[in-house]
């Protein structure tokens, strides 16, 4: 579980709603990125919700390290067992770990929720799908040139398909990804487009990105880009992370035709 | 004043290193006296040192090969010196795979402790380093501050549980708050706690054991069985630590599995003591009040 939450961990509050189809852990900045990560209920061994919805915000960090309190390392032929309540509006939310016959309680005091963005990215308003393998993806994320405030995604049905850009003090560097490489899974992509993001707000994406075995990027007709990682927890189970981000307003989009 | 010591068995050379690879990851600075059956590794209770004390104590039979020394005069005869022992760890470190190792009282531009280290060598000549350690003369006017601390009157004493563990959840908590509070009762149960306005977490260990104190297992107890037994078992004592200097304690540890013996006086002291074959190291942390 803790992997999944690492990968939206980017700022120390994340709001917490709870339902019957499991837990979403949203984590916003600046009002132009959001991360999602969902937590179903199948994962868990039980799962049982009095109330249709249940909403709190609460201290990611905290969280964080209360859930790796035995180390973050597992040895192995140990496993760590996790029970969390929840018990209303204003109750704190408390874990009890179990490792080894040694038990571990926390409580973690909740907060007031607040409202997240509904960034209204629709299936219908797609314009750009490619699904690929995380791999490749990886070290070009991660070979990122950070003097760059401004990653370009160029997504086209023609050459050059897949592009990833920078502008940095020591130059441009482009990385392109052919559609015909076996890294791709899927391309649908029907109108080139080109979109600027501010490459800050991006960069935290790059742990959801690190954990996962495959990416969907996907751009709609605002230009607005959603990530949506696969990522397997420890235990072999799927579970998804999505960001949403919003394109770099100071610059204008240009659509080539 | 002299002292000559040689260390052979290349497991003893390497189980002096770590001991004293533990001392140098508790103190910057430290006492090492020297006397003709002992080698004993000392900090003091000062302000400076943030109210830790440690009693550190190696029969030098089980290290050394060759032993000789001569204390300050005949009717004191023993050699108190402040050194820094990260300095004799660095020294060592070049002992691992050594045929001997020499360590030797000298005056160079300052009294030294002088390591000679034999190592082995392809070719039949022989290959020695030689590092001195400088060290401080301490006055036989001080030699009171170092004596070995009493045996608290504890109000529970237990066997901790594996420190690897404790280490994992107080690294941890380290992150959560400043202090941590230790309770523990005679029914082997101990409890790790932080609190702060907005988490609190507490680690319950259970099963644990403890010492059996007797005056014959340890001349220097002035405890008796009775005293512990006059409590209930089951009752909690705690003291607040601060947790950064726990943590440290913990991650010192080098020399290998061993039991630690953890005792309470409540919300006043708190007292490691472990005991190995050939070493004992006491440790006190000061106590922060509730």
């Amino acid at each position: 579980m803790s992997t999944i939450l690492k990968a939206v961990h980017f700022k120390e509050t994340a709001l917490v709603i709870a339902s019957a189809m499991g837990l979403k852990v949203t984590v916003e900045d600046s009002k132009c990125i959001q991360a999602n990560a969902f937590l179903q209920a199948g994962i868990f061994q039980e799962f049982l919700i009095k109330e249709e919805q249940v909403t709190f915000k609460i201290n990611l960090t905290v969280l964080l390290e209360c859930l790796n309190i035995f180390g973050s390392s597992s040895t192995p032929g140990s496993t760590t067992a996790l029970r969390m309540c929840y018990a209303g509006y204003g109750s704190p939310l408390v874990l009890m770990l179990e490792e080894g016959g040694v038990l571990t309680n926390c409580s973690i005091k909740t907060q007031e929720p607040d409202e997240t963005l509904d960034f209204n990215f629709c299936s219908t308003n797609v314009i750009n799908k490619i699904i690929m393998k995380s791999e490749c993806l990886k070290e070009a994320f991660n070979e990122l040139d950070m003097t760059s405030e401004i990653l370009q995604i160029l997504m086209s049905p023609d050459k050059p398909y897949f592009r990833l850009s920078t502008f940095g003090n020591a130059g441009s560097t482009h990385s392109d990804f052919p559609k015909e490489s076996d890294m791709v899974e899927a391309f649908n992509c029907t109108q080139t487009q080109t979109n600027r993001y501010k490459v800050s707000l991006l960069k935290p994406s790059v742990k959801a990105l690190s954990s996962s075995v495959r990416v969907s990027i996907r751009t709609d007709n605002r230009g607005f880009l959603s990530l949506q990682f696969m990522i397997k927890n420890e235990d072999g189970q799927v579970c998804f992370v999505e960001y949403y981000c919003a394109p770099d307003e100071d610059m204008e989009e240009d659509y080539d035709s | 004043m002299r002292f000559r010591g040689k260390l052979v068995d290349i497991g003893c050379i390497q189980h002096f290193t770590r001991v004293v690879s533990t001392i140098s990851k508790l103190a910057k600075t430290c006492t090492l006296r020297i006397n003709q059956s002992k080698l004993y590794f000392i900090l003091s209770e000062r302000v400076v040192n943030g109210g830790v004390s440690i009693w550190c104590e190696l029969t030098q039979g089980h290290f050394f090969n060759e032993f000789n020394m001569e204390g300050l005069a005949e009717d004191a005869n023993e050699i108190f010196l402040e050194l820094t022992p990260e300095n004799m760890v660095k020294s060592l470190k070049s002992a691992q795979n050594a045929k001997w190792v020499k360590m030797k009282l000298t005056k160079k531009h300052t009294p030294c402790i002088t390591f000679e280290v034999e190592l082995p060598s392809l070719t039949s000549h022989s290959r020695t380093v030689v590092h001195d350690v400088p060290v401080s003369v301490i006055p036989k006017r001080l030699w009171d501050e170092f004596e070995e601390p009493e045996m608290p009157d504890f109000d529970v004493s237990i066997y901790m549980p594996p420190l690897k563990v404790v280490r994992n959840v107080v690294d941890r908590m380290k992150n959560l708050s400043n202090f941590v509070v230790l309770s523990a009762n005679q029914s082997g149960e101990l409890i790790l706690k932080v609190e702060t306005d907005l988490v609190s977490v507490s680690t319950h260990f259970r099963d644990l054991t403890h010492p059996q104190w007797t005056k014959d297992k340890d001349p220097n107890v002035s405890q008796t069985p009775t005293q512990t037994q006059q409590r209930d078992p089951q009752e909690f004592v705690e003291v607040r630590v601060d947790i950064r200097k726990f943590a440290q304690f913990l991650s010192s540890q080098q020399v290998g599995p061993q039991r630690v013996i953890c005792n309470i006086v409540d919300n006043r002291i708190i007292h490691f003591f472990l005991l190995h074959d050939d070493v004992s190291l006491q440790y006190f942390m000061p106590v922060v009040s509730m």
